[in-house]
């Protein structure tokens, strides 16, 4: 697997849990320290977040079938 | 001597064999009468191994041998069928083996409207809907944020160029792999459904373009083969079909999950865009940043109320939370300005409505608002005086009270 899908996927997930914090905080029965924890997890996720968006670089590939038979997936010049 | 039959040729007529007489008829045919068109019904019609066809056109009055060579009838884009009505455009001639006249028809159209084209749409239309690969149930939706999307179409063409130009501005996360085929000319159907057979055996794709960009309806013809469709149908990932713009709608674009006008559109329905990712972090940054502060306000006040020694805690925990806010603050900064004072703004209605709720939510958690007969809340032993009535404020009511005598 390359970067940037990895990269891709866990944007995904940094935004879901972003909103489930955004939720959990916003119905204010946690205690303190519990909301702050979530706090400075949810500011280190946009953080990440952002520098992924900011350092993407597209990356292009080719499907071949090889001699064998299996498929395989060469890099392209983009 | 001679015999004196009368059907005998005379001294001097030699007879003709059998072909002299056809040839002959056939190169007078072929010289006198320039190509025609006729105007008939398919009747008889045969393929042959060789690829050729074989059928006869027939009206009312009178029928007229065909043949279709090979090469001319590769180009017709629907097998005909007894019984449609067709022009038919070639040179008359007389078939030597059977001593036939008959037509070698070059071209043939339907007269139907939309010609032969409409014939074969129609046909592999109805094919394809009878095995419930237009149901519109089947429509599956796009993954919102694809780590692979598979490009099948020309590596040669600007299909290829303009996808990845908008998956270069609006998502750069993403990995585009093409699969090469030729979209037209006659090998394109098999090269198109080769290429889709093999997109389908490749694990990592999570969504599939399938498209070339606009040409006429003769270049676009390979969308419409049934075979091109079906395997399409068969993706075990979503589909999005981008097919030129000129036709109206292509078999491919009935059976794909999603349809887009041209490659660039299909570009972007596959993948996000980063700058409204962007704007979506800075909204939840003000939303993190707000809920954050409003609960930490509200701990800050409810621990005033207990005991003072409690502030300093407090204290030292606002000002950890500030100094992270201002973190949050730096990142919305980055975002788009007018999208955040969007996020901010609801942000800061947010926090109103729970400042409005606050005091309520301190008391429901058991804690209580001393104030007296004027209203001034009560906050030290001092402000009791020995017998003095004042009021209670708690979750659901006041309480009417009166300090003991001797306190």
């Amino acid at each position: 697997m390359s970067a940037a899908p990895r990269e891709a996927a866990s944007l995904q997930a940094d935004l879901e849990r972003l909103e489930a914090i955004v939720r959990a905080l916003e119905a204010n029965d946690l205690d303190l320290d519990r909301a702050l924890e979530l706090f400075e997890e949810g500011v280190g996720r946009l953080r990440d977040a952002r520098e992924r968006l900011g350092t993407a670089e597209l990356r292009l590939r080719q499907l071949r079938e090889a001699a064998d038979g299996s498929v395989r997936a060469d890099d392209l010049e983009g | 001597m001679t015999l004196d039959l009368p059907f005998a040729p005379g001294p001097r007529e030699r007879p003709y064999t059998v072909q002299e007489v056809v040839e002959g008829a056939r190169a007078v045919l072929e010289r006198v009468l320039p190509p025609v068109w006729v105007e008939g019904e398919i009747s008889n019609f045969k393929t042959y191994p060789s690829g050729h066809w074989y059928f006869s056109l027939k009206d009312p009055w009178a029928q007229l041998r065909c043949v279709m060579f090979r090469t001319d009838a590769r180009r017709v884009p629907a097998q005909p069928s007894d019984g449609l009505k067709v022009y038919a455009r070639g040179e008359l001639s007389v078939g030597t083996k059977r001593g036939e006249l008959q037509l070698i028809v070059r071209q043939l159209l339907a007269t139907a409207e939309g010609g032969f084209y409409a014939v074969a749409l129609e046909r592999a239309r109805a094919a394809l809907e009878k095995d419930g690969l237009l149901d519109p149930a089947r429509k599956r939706a796009l993954p919102a944020f694809p780590r692979c999307v598979g490009v099948v179409t020309s590596p040669e063409g600007a299909a290829w160029n303009d996808i990845v130009a908008v998956a270069r501005r609006r998502w750069p996360l993403v990995e585009l792999v093409l699969i090469g085929a030729r979209v037209q000319g006659e090998d394109a159907p098999r090269e198109l459904g080769r290429a889709l057979a093999l997109a389908n055996r490749y694990e990592g794709l999570d969504v599939l373009i399938v498209g070339r960009g606009g040409g006429s309806k003769e270049d676009l013809w390979a969308f419409n083969d049934e075979q091109v469709a079906r395997a399409v149908a068969a993706s075990r990932v979503p589909t999005i079909s981008a097919v030129g713009h000129e036709m109206d709608v292509t078999l491919t674009d009935l059976v794909a999950d999603t349809r887009a006008p041209t490659p660039s559109a299909a570009a972007e329905k596959a993948v996000p865009d980063r700058h409204d990712v962007q704007r979506q972090l800075a909204a939840l940054a003000a939303h993190v940043g707000a809920a954050a502060g409003r609960r930490v306000e509200l701990a800050g006040a409810a621990q005033r109320q207990t005991a003072g020694r409690m502030e300093i805690a407090a204290g030292r925990r606002v000002a950890a939370v500030r100094q992270v806010l201002g973190e949050a603050e730096l990142l919305m900064a980055a975002g788009c300005a007018s999208r955040v004072a969007a996020g901010r703004a609801r942000a800061d209605r947010l926090g109103a409505a729970l400042e409005a709720l606050s005091p309520l939510k301190v008391l429901e958690r058991g804690f209580a608002v001393a104030r007296d007969e004027a209203g001034r809340v009560l906050r030290r032993v001092a402000e009791f005086g020995p017998g003095m009535p004042f009021r209670l404020r708690v979750a659901d009511g006041e309480v009417r009270s009166r300090v003991e005598a001797g306190t």
